[in-house]
C-alpha cells in the first residue's frame, strides 16, 4: 500500500515514539500532583511546551494543549464568543467545518456571522468582504493553508487589514505546520490553531496558541488545567510526542521545498498530459497537496479503482468523506458540480518517493483509460 | 510499585492517575506505527483499519458496562464528558426547566460545569452529603423541584472512596422525568456497571483511572429511552454529530484494551486489593487519633482516606516523601486550602488539612503496604513529637477550649 | 513545594525540641498560632543567672517552614540578654532560611513566639 493521504494524518515519525513510549510504559504521575511522579510528569509537558511555542515562534505561556484540532477551533470561536457577547464572526468559505460548523451554531444564539468567500482561485481576500459586514466585524478566522487544494494564503496581509480594523483574528494553521515556516510572533495574531497528527506526531493533541490580550472563555470547566484555559488531566505521552514532532518540523520543511515540491510538479504534469485539471494550478499552494479531477470520471469509482491497486488517495477532506457531497471548497471557488464531483486529493508526506509517484501515475493512467473506454462504450 | 531505575518513591496515588497496563501499551503501539490511519478516511484500508479498532474498543467499552455500543461516545477524557453530559443535556432539556441538583464533593470538571450552567441562567443546587460523605434520599427526594432538569452524582467519590446508591437516585429520578448524569471516571474497574439495569441516562468514563492511556475517555448516551444531549463540540461530524474531532485511535485502543481487562479481572483484583486495603487499614489504624473520611462499608477497595489528628498536612506529606499520595483531590493538591469534599463531609480544617489519601491498585503489593505503615507510624510519631498540640491533648487539655493567639 | 535546603536541614533534624517546666521562675513560655491557621509554636526560653538566655526548646504544629523557623530560632536565642532577644526581626529568619513569599507568615509566627515568651519571663521576674 502506498500511502498518499498525508493531509488526513500522518505516520507517526519513528523518534516520536520513542520519546512517546517511555511515558506509555513506565509509571505516569497526574501533573496536578504534588509528589515526585506527578512533578516529573508536570516538568515533561513544560518541555514539550517550550518546544511546541519555539516551532511556530511563540512563548510557551501562549500554548494552550487541546485533544485536536477540531477542539482548538471549538475553543478559540466558544471563548470569543462567551469573553465578547457582541462579536460578529467572519470565516472564510474554505474553512474547514470544525471552523465554520460551530460559527454557524452561533448565529442560531444570535451572534452575526458572515461567510465570506474566495475567488476562482481559491484566495481569500480582504475586498471580498462587503462593505456592510466590514462595519461590525469583530473577529475573522482564515485558514492559512487549504486541507483541499493546498493553497496558501497572504496571512500575514489579511492579518495586518484585521489589526488595523481592530478585528480580532485567527488562523487555522493546521495543514501549514511543517510544510511551511509559521511564525506567530510576526504575523502578530491573535491566535492560531496546529495539530500533532499531520506533523508525523501521535492524534489526540493539539495546541491553540492565543495571544494574552484576547480575553478567552475556557470551552470546559474541571481541575483548572492549562491556566484555567482548558481543563482535564494532560494527555502526557501525546503532548511529548507532539514536543517531538514540532522540533523536528523545520527539518520536514526543507524535505518539502526542496523534495516535496519536485515531486508535486512532476504528478502535476503527468496528470495534465492524462486531461486532468488542477485544482487552483495557479495559486501558491502547499508543496505536496494535488487537488485535481478529470472531466466526465466518476471520482468515487476512481478512488476505489486506485485503493484496490494499493493507493490510498482521498476524495476530500477525511473528516467528511463518509458523505458523497462534493468539496465545499471547490463549490464556493465556482467550480462546476460535475468537475467537484470527481475531485480526488493527493497529499504527499515527507517519506513520498519518486518511484511511488511513477507507480502511482502508471494505474492512474490505466484506470483512467480504462473508465474512459467503460464511458465511451455507455455513451 | 517501585520504580528501582530512578529510585521513585511508592506509587500510592492510583486514584490520581493508574500507570498504563504493559498489555495495554502492547495493543496500543501498532497503531501509532503502522496502523496510523484516520478513521475518519473512508477511501483507502489505513482508514479502515483505524475505523474497525476504534469499533472493537467501543464494544469492549460498551460490554464493561453493559451497554450498546452505540451509546459510547468516544471524548478526550472524563472533564470532556463531564461538561458534555451536564451542558448538553442540561441545554436540550431546558424547556422542562433550569434546575440542577449535584452534590458538594463532586469532581471540580462537574462542579465548574454546573456553575457555568448557572452563569448561563441555570440554578443549582450542591447537596451537602452526610458525615460518612453519602447521600441522603430523603433530603435529596426533597431537594427535587418540578423544574429539576438534571441530576449529576458520582458513582464513586474520587477523593474518599464511597459508592453513592445510583439505582435509588436513579429511580427517583426516572418517577420525576429527570436526566441523570453519573460521573464513573472512579469506578470503572472497581464497582459492577449494568446500565442494562441501571436507571442511569449519562454516564462520565476515563481511561487512564483504569490502566489505560491518558487524554480519551467516553460518554454513555442511553438510547432507550433515548437521550438526546447538545453537542459542544462541532466540526467534521463524527461520533453521529455529538462530538466532532479527529479520533486518536492508539489512545481509543488502549482504552477499550484496559475496559477489557478490567472486565475480565475484576472479580480477582477486587479480592486482592480488598485484602491490601483491609491490611492498610488494620495497620494505620493502630496509630492514635486516626480518622477514617468516608463510609467504610460502601467504599472501593482502592481508597483509604485517613485524618491524622494533631499533625500539620503539609508537613506529614514531607515526611513521607518515600511514598506518592496525595492529600485531597491532586486537581487541587497544588493550593493550600483544605479538601473541600473533607469539609463537605463536616470535618473541622485541622482534621482535612491532616488528611492523606491512599489509593492502590494492580500493582499495588504487600510489601507496599507494610512499608507504608512503618513509615507512617515513624514520621506521624515523630512529627507528635515535635507537635505542642499533641503535647496538650496528652496533658488532657481540651484544646477545644484553649483561647489560641490568632494572627 | 520546593524548600531550601536550609528548611529541610532544621526539618529533617530540628534542633531543641522538647519542653522546660512552664511553673519553673526561670522559663518564659510562648505559644503563637491556632490549629484552624494550620500552624501553633511553642517556644520557651530558659534564663541563666547572668541574665543571659542558656536554653531555648520549642514544639510546632505546622509546615516544614514554621518547623525550621522555630528550630532556627531556639538556636539564635541562646546566649542573647532579653532585649537582644526581642530585637531578632522575622526578616532575619527569612533570609536564613531562604522562605518563599508564602511561607513569610511562619517567620513573622516564630518572631511572635519570641516575644510572647520573653513577656512571659518577665512577667515571672517582676
Amino acid at each position: 500500500m502506498i500511502y498518499l493521504d498525508n493531509n488526513a494524518t500522518t505516520a507517526l515519525h519513528p523518534a516520536v515514539l520513542k520519546e512517546m513510549l517511555p511515558f506509555l510504559t513506565v509509571q505516569q504521575g497526574n501533573p496536578a500532583s504534588n509528589h515526585t511522579f506527578g512533578r516529573n510528569a508536570h516538568t515533561a509537558i513544560e518541555e514539550a511546551r517550550e518546544k511546541v511555542a519555539a516551532s511556530v515562534n511563540a512563548h510557551p505561556s501562549q500554548v494552550i494543549f487541546t485533544s485536536s484540532g477540531t477542539e482548538s477551533n471549538n475553543t478559540i470561536i466558544n471563548g470569543i464568543a462567551k469573553a465578547y457577547p457582541d462579536s460578529h464572526f467572519g470565516f472564510s468559505s474554505i474553512e474547514h467545518p470544525c471552523i465554520s460548523e460551530p460559527i454557524k451554531s452561533l448565529a442560531n444564539q444570535g451572534f452575526k456571522v458572515s461567510e465570506i468567500p474566495v475567488d476562482s482561485n481559491g484566495i481569500f481576500n480582504v475586498s471580498n468582504i462587503s462593505s456592510e459586514t466590514k462595519q461590525s466585524l469583530s473577529f475573522l478566522s482564515v485558514m492559512m493553508a487549504n486541507n483541499e487544494t493546498g493553497v496558501i494564503q497572504n496571512i500575514a496581509e489579511i492579518a495586518d487589514w484585521a489589526r488595523e480594523n481592530k478585528i480580532q483574528f485567527h488562523t487555522d494553521a493546521v495543514q501549514a505546520l511543517g510544510k511551511i515556516k509559521v511564525d506567530f510572533e510576526a504575523l502578530d495574531i491573535d491566535a492560531m490553531t496546529i495539530s500533532s497528527h499531520k506533523i508525523y506526531g501521535p492524534q489526540g493533541i493539539a495546541a491553540l496558541i492565543v495571544n494574552k490580550k484576547i480575553d478567552l472563555f475556557p470551552y470546559m470547566q474541571g481541575g483548572g488545567q492549562e491556566k484555567g484555559l482548558r481543563s482535564g488531566t494532560e494527555n502526557i505521552a501525546a503532548i511529548i510526542g507532539f514536543g517531538k514532532a514540532c522540533e523536528r518540523s523545520s527539518q520536514n520543511r526543507v524535505i518539502f521545498r526542496e523534495n516535496i515540491d519536485f515531486l508535486r510538479l512532476t504528478l502535476e504534469k503527468a496528470l495534465v498530459d492524462l486531461g486532468a485539471v488542477i485544482f487552483c494550478e495557479k495559486s501558491h499552494r502547499l508543496s505536496n497537496t494535488t487537488f485535481f479531477s478529470f472531466k466526465n470520471i466518476d471520482g468515487s469509482t476512481l478512488l476505489t479503482a486506485l485503493d484496490r491497486k494499493g493507493f490510498a488517495i482521498a476524495s476530500g477532506s477525511a473528516c467528511s468523506s463518509n458523505s458523497t457531497e462534493p468539496s465545499h471548497v471547490l463549490l464556493s471557488m465556482g467550480v462546476d458540480l460535475d468537475l467537484a464531483q470527481g475531485a480526488l486529493r493527493v497529499s504527499l508526506g515527507v517519506e513520498s518517493t519518486e518511484n511511488e509517484i511513477n507507480d502511482f501515475m502508471v494505474t492512474l493512467k490505466d484506470e483512467v483509460n480504462r473508465l474512459k473506454q467503460l464511458t465511451a462504450v455507455a455513451a | 510499585m517501585k520504580n528501582k531505575l530512578h529510585d521513585m518513591p511508592i506509587y500510592m496515588d492510583y486514584s490520581s492517575t493508574t500507570p498504563v497496563d504493559p498489555r495495554v501499551a502492547e495493543k496500543m503501539i501498532p497503531y501509532i506505527t503502522e496502523d496510523f490511519g484516520n478513521p475518519a478516511s473512508r477511501s483507502h484500508p489505513y482508514g479502515w483499519t483505524a475505523e474497525k479498532a476504534v469499533e472493537d474498543a467501543r464494544k469492549e467499552v460498551a460490554l464493561l458496562v453493559n451497554a450498546d455500543p452505540r451509546e459510547i461516545i468516544w471524548t478526550s477524557g472524563a472533564t470532556e464528558s463531564n461538561n458534555l453530559a451536564i451542558k448538553g443535556a442540561s441545554n436540550f432539556y431546558s424547556k422542562k426547566g433550569k434546575h440542577i441538583i449535584t452534590l458538594a464533593t463532586e469532581h471540580k470538571a462537574v462542579i465548574d460545569a454546573v456553575r457555568e450552567c448557572e452563569r448561563m441562567g441555570y440554578e443549582a443546587t450542591y447537596m451537602e452529603p452526610e458525615p460518612n460523605g453519602l447521600l441522603d434520599i430523603e433530603k435529596f427526594k426533597s431537594t427535587i423541584r418540578p423544574d429539576t432538569v438534571l441530576v449529576s452524582v458520582m458513582f464513586v467519590n474520587n477523593e474518599i472512596g464511597v459508592i453513592q446508591d445510583i439505582i435509588t437516585i436513579g429511580n427517583i429520578c426516572r418517577e420525576n422525568k429527570i436526566i441523570f448524569h453519573v460521573d464513573a471516571a472512579q469506578a470503572t474497574g472497581k464497582v459492577k456497571i449494568d446500565l442494562e439495569t441501571l436507571p442511569v441516562d449519562l454516564m462520565s468514563f476515563s481511561a487512564h483511572k483504569t490502566y489505560g492511556p491518558k487524554g480519551v475517555g467516553a460518554l454513555y448516551v442511553r438510547r432507550k429511552p433515548r437521550i438526546r444531549i447538545e453537542p459542544q463540540m462541532h466540526g467534521g461530524g463524527h461520533e453521529r454529530g455529538m462530538r466532532s474531532g479527529t479520533l486518536a485511535t492508539h489512545q481509543i485502543v488502549g482504552m477499550g484494551e484496559a475496559f477489557k481487562i478490567a472486565r475480565e479481572e475484576m472479580d480477582e483484583e477486587n479480592t486482592r486489593i480488598k485484602n491490601l486495603q483491609a491490611k492498610l487499614l488494620k495497620g494505620l489504624t493502630e496509630i492514635d487519633e486516626t480518622y477514617v473520611n468516608g463510609d467504610l462499608d460502601k467504599r472501593v477497595p482502592h481508597n483509604l482516606n485517613i485524618s491524622f489528628n494533631y499533625v500539620e498536612g503539609e508537613s506529614l506529606i514531607m515526611a513521607i516523601k518515600g511514598i506518592a499520595v496525595s492529600s485531597g483531590s491532586a486537581c487541587t493538591s497544588a493550593s493550600l486550602e483544605p479538601s473541600y469534599v473533607l469539609r463537605a463531609l463536616g470535618r473541622s480544617d485541622e482534621l482535612a488539612h491532616s488528611s492523606i489519601r491512599f489509593s492502590i491498585g494492580r500493582f499495588t503489593t504487600e510489601s507496599d503496604v507494610e512499608f507504608t505503615i512503618a513509615l507512617l507510624k515513624e514520621k506521624i510519631d515523630r512529627l507528635r513529637d515535635l507537635s505542642p498540640l499533641w503535647e496538650m491533648f496528652q496533658d488532657g487539655v481540651d484544646l477545644e477550649k484553649v483561647e489560641w493567639a490568632e494572627h | 513545594m520546593a524548600y531550601s535546603d536550609k528548611v529541610l536541614d532544621h526539618y529533617e533534624n530540628p534542633r531543641n525540641v522538647g519542653s522546660f517546666d512552664k511553673s519553673d521562675a526561670n522559663v518564659g513560655t510562648g505559644m503563637v498560632g491556632a490549629p484552624a491557621c494550620g500552624d501553633v509554636m511553642k517556644l520557651q526560653i530558659k534564663m541563666g543567672e547572668n541574665g543571659i538566655i542558656e536554653d531555648a526548646k520549642f514544639k510546632t504544629y505546622g509546615c516544614g517552614s514554621a518547623i525550621a523557623s522555630s528550630s532556627l530560632v531556639t538556636e539564635m536565642l541562646k546566649g542573647r540578654t532579653l532585649d537582644e532577644a526581642q530585637a531578632i526581626k522575622n526578616t532575619s529568619i527569612v533570609e536564613e532560611l531562604a522562605l518563599p513569599p508564602v511561607k513569610i507568615h511562619c517567620s513573622v509566627l516564630a518572631e511572635d513566639a519570641i516575644k510572647a515568651a520573653v513577656a512571659d519571663l518577665k512577667s515571672k521576674q517582676k
